[in-house]
């Protein structure tokens, strides 16, 4: 495990940061495509069940297929990374557009009242009032949907796409475990450390939160 | 008969939740654990079917040690009602109510005819019996509750703050039926309470306890609030303690026949029946309607609905003197109606007249009082 | 292209024989239920332990995450290589990848089971106690019928994992639809690739709904909140809780 990557420091970079690229930009991509959609679904109730229902379908489909059938949608190549790209923000938004609807609909109805009651309107109420209290909500989503990216970016390797899943078929045409392990750990690794900043930066956005805990 | 002999609820952090509670609860009585939240009212209820384990002291359930038998044993025989009747939320009402006869080894169809004859007892609707505990309303729910805690007709009732997630008018009338239903029942009945008001009108005795799981007064809600035992009782007791004690108070009252008069008199049969310028109105079946002022009918008109006074509130003539004040006190002739079971009239009272005869309840216990002074002394 | 795909699909010589579409669908769905039902046997038993007794919960919060992280692919690849040759010769590739399969659907399962059960009215549990069921009686006629919906939607995320995930154990030489892609991949051929790809999306879909319907009649319909006959007081029961707000 270790040798491997004394002697192959390049390639385990390269793989590591292009594991951190596949993973972390669907879900970028992926929260700011589901908010507006998931404020649809809960400003105008009687969408809620078609659009939950329809990522719920979304989200049934297996990553892998998905990554396959992308080309023939796209009409890219098979071994293009956009492939996985798309496929996992479509993922993404599937998982996040429920969450952000959920989060903005915990918003108590004497909160939002009181905010109108102000004069806040529609995308100043939304951005001031409505989201920040859906933060922690949304902060939960959005480590579900990381943390599993990470491991079906990893999936990729299946299909020749280089990232930390290469460690793994690497390993295997060579029968050596060591280098499978070193792939399992830098992806529990990067998992982790993902799943910190996302937390780290829901805590910064909610210091309300904090006041409340230290008490 | 329920008896706490020094029984002592102490938590492993040091917490005492009861501190050596002797009581009797007899049987066929109401008996109402009330206080303040933290007087261990609860957990003294909870000892009782063993839901809570005592750290010492002995709960006897008439001549039996509730510490010596199998909790299932001694659960099945006492029925349980709690705050959000805890319904279970799979279970259609009638199988509900059915829980404990079936846990008895009931056969099925004796288990289901005793739900529904339950049902009507607390009176719900047969057509509730298919229906979920989801489909009831609050009010609802409770009486569910109550029907499935009698169910295997348990000699002994437990019911922790049964009526307070409902608002005050089902409250109200949950209270009334339960009263009703004690009174064919006289099951052994412990129930607690934070509302004072709900202890004096259920109870048949109050227990009032303190923070720190002491009794402070055990008594009849009557003495309870006439002569609290200290500042504490007298301070949870409350406000309007000499006019609620009324409550308590019955006396035979004097009642003054009433002229009536009808809807469809004319102005002339009004001003002949009138009193003090006011008529009181009354339907075929002599039930008052409301007052009448005699002056406000013109002539050749008659009397009708839009007529009505509507102020004043009936008392029954074997009721309370606070019943039969409140008549006098809100009545816009300054008569309080009295009415028999029927709800028919029987006559008025003044004010007056209710006070003196209050007055001469308190000449008599002062009497009382003072004869066992001396003879004491 | 999409053209290709559907002709791939639709020849009547992929489906057939002993590596056609219709064996391998059939391996796909044994590797699938079989990893299932161990975790079912794991899972409920467990779920329901923990939530009906209180211990370990904090245990399970922390490792169902930690598993979540964990790459199934490269979990596989190493037990294949690095304890395969200590199995049976029908178990080298089979035994890593059912073990994999259930390390994947043992999370979803537990958790949700255990979650279902601490989600139970509190007020229910506390009456069937007080009324004398026993320990068992309060777990097996409220806790578990109560927690039944979580529990399904736990086992039917579980079974959506493990349906998507039996397609890499053709990497390890084992059959199910995954060897449609990987082969598909090594003779360059994506329509056989893709015909695979689109035959466990619509596998995993079909399986969904169809757990769907299961879940509607198996759950209680005082839950689901599904009544026979309308409430005919429906307007009371609404004006009151009106009034109670």
């Amino acid at each position: 495990m270790i040798n491997y990557l004394k002697n192959n420091p390049d390639n385990v970079s390269e793989w590591f940061f292009a594991h951190v690229w596949l993973s972390v930009v669907p879900v970028v991509l992926g929260l700011i495509i589901a908010l507006p959609i998931g404020w649809v679904a809960s400003h105008y109730r009687w969408t809620y069940p078609p659009i939950t229902n329809l990522a719920g379908l979304l989200y049934t489909v297996p990553s892998l297929a998905l990554f396959i059938i992308m080309p023939s949608i796209l009409g890219t190549k098979i071994l293009s990374p956009i492939n996985m790209v798309v496929a996992l923000t479509v993922y993404s938004v599937a998982l996040l557009v429920r969450v952000v609807a959920d989060g903005l609909n915990s918003v108590a109805p004497d909160v939002r009242a009181a905010a109108t009651a102000m004069g806040f309107t529609g995308l100043g109420r939304f951005l001031k009032v409505d989201l920040p209290i859906a933060v922690p909500v949304i902060t939960a989503g959005l480590r579900v949907a990381t943390v599993s990216n990470v491991s079906l970016v990893s999936i990729g390797a299946l299909i020749g796409v280089p990232q930390l899943g290469s460690l793994f078929t690497t390993g295997f045409s060579r029968y050596i475990p060591g280098i499978v392990l070193l792939g399992i750990v830098l992806c529990l690794v990067l998992a982790l450390v993902l799943d910190g900043l996302i937390i780290l930066g829901g805590r910064l956005l909610t210091p309300w939160q904090r006041a409340v805990a230290k008490r | 008969m329920i008896k706490f002999e020094s029984v002592v609820k102490k938590y492993p952090d040091g917490t005492v939740a009861v501190n050596g509670l002797d009581l009797v609860a007899p049987s066929g009585k109401i008996t109402v654990f009330v206080g303040p939240s933290g007087c261990g009212k609860t957990t003294s209820l909870r000892m009782i079917n063993r839901m809570i384990e005592p750290t010492s002291g002995t709960i006897w359930l008439d001549d039996q040690d509730t510490g010596k038998v199998s909790e299932s044993t001694l659960r099945r025989g006492i029925g349980y009602v709690i705050q959000h009747a805890g319904l279970f939320p799979h279970r259609t009402i009638v199988d509900n109510i059915a829980t404990v006869p079936l846990l008895l080894g009931w056969d099925k169809k004796k288990a289901r005819a005793r739900s529904l004859e339950l049902m009507e007892r607390v009176g719900l609707d047969p057509n509730f019996a298919r229906r979920y505990p989801a489909q009831l309303s609050g009010g609802q729910q409770q009486r569910v509750g109550v029907a499935r805690a009698l169910a295997a007709d348990p000699p002994v009732m437990l019911m922790d703050e049964p009526f307070s997630a409902v608002d005050p008018v089902v409250r109200g009338e949950l209270q009334d039926e339960f009263l009703r239903l004690q009174s064919e029942l006289g099951k052994t009945i412990i129930f607690v309470t934070h509302d004072i008001d709900e202890a004096v009108k259920l109870g048949d005795q109050v227990a009032v306890l303190k923070v720190g799981g002491t009794l402070a007064q055990l008594a009849s809600p009557a003495e309870l609030l006439t002569d609290p035992v200290d500042d504490f009782v007298a301070g949870f007791v409350g406000r309007d303690r000499g006019y609620r004690a009324l409550g308590f108070e019955s006396g035979t009252l004097d009642a003054a026949s009433e002229q009536t008069v009808k809807f469809g008199d004319d102005s002339a049969t009004v001003l002949r029946a009138g009193r003090d310028g006011w008529a009181l109105a009354v339907d075929e079946a002599r039930r008052p309607l409301g007052w009448v002022r005699s002056a406000a009918v013109p002539s050749g008109k008659q009397v009708g609905p839009e007529l009505l006074h509507r102020g004043g509130t009936l008392a029954s003539v074997s009721g309370s003197l606070r019943a039969a004040l409140d008549a006098a006190l809100s009545s816009p002739s300054g008569r309080g109606v009295l009415i028999d079971e029927n709800g028919a009239l029987v006559g008025t009272v003044t004010a007056a007249e209710v006070v003196q005869r209050i007055e001469s309840h308190l000449h008599a216990r002062r009497d009382q009082h003072d004869e066992g002074a001396v003879s004491g002394g | 292209m999409i053209n290709g795909i559907i002709e791939w699909l639709s020849d009547g010589e992929h489906w057939s024989g002993p590596d056609g579409i219709t064996a391998r669908l059939l391996e796909h769905l044994q590797y699938s239920f079989s990893a299932l039902a161990v975790v079912l046997l794991i899972g409920i038993p467990i779920g329901l332990y923990i939530g009906h007794t209180g211990k370990g919960s904090v245990a399970i919060a922390g490792s169902a995450n930690a598993l979540r992280a964990l790459p199934t692919f490269g979990l596989l690849l190493y037990l294949v290589i690095g304890y395969g040759d200590k199995l049976p010769t029908d178990w080298i590739y089979l035994g890593p990848s059912l073990f994999v399969l259930v390390v994947l659907g043992v999370p979803a399962v537990l958790s949700n089971t255990y979650a279902g059960v601490q989600n139970v009215d509190p007020a229910a549990r506390d009456a069937a106690k007080g009324m004398g069921m026993t320990g068992m009686q309060v777990l097996l006629r409220v806790e578990l019928p109560n927690a039944l919906p979580l529990i399904l939607s736990g086992v039917r995320s579980a079974m959506l994992q493990i349906i998507a995930t039996a397609t890499v154990v053709a990497y390890v030489t084992l059959g199910g639809l995954g060897r449609f892609i990987i082969d598909g991949l090594s003779q360059q051929d994506y329509f056989q690739m893709a015909g695979g790809a689109i035959l466990v999306a619509v596998l995993a879909v079909a399986l969904d709904l169809a757990f769907a319907v299961i879940q509607r009649y198996v759950v209680s319909r005082g839950i689901t909140g599904r009544y026979a006959a309308p409430a005919a007081n429906a307007d009371v029961v609404a004006a009151e809780s009106k009034a109670s707000v």
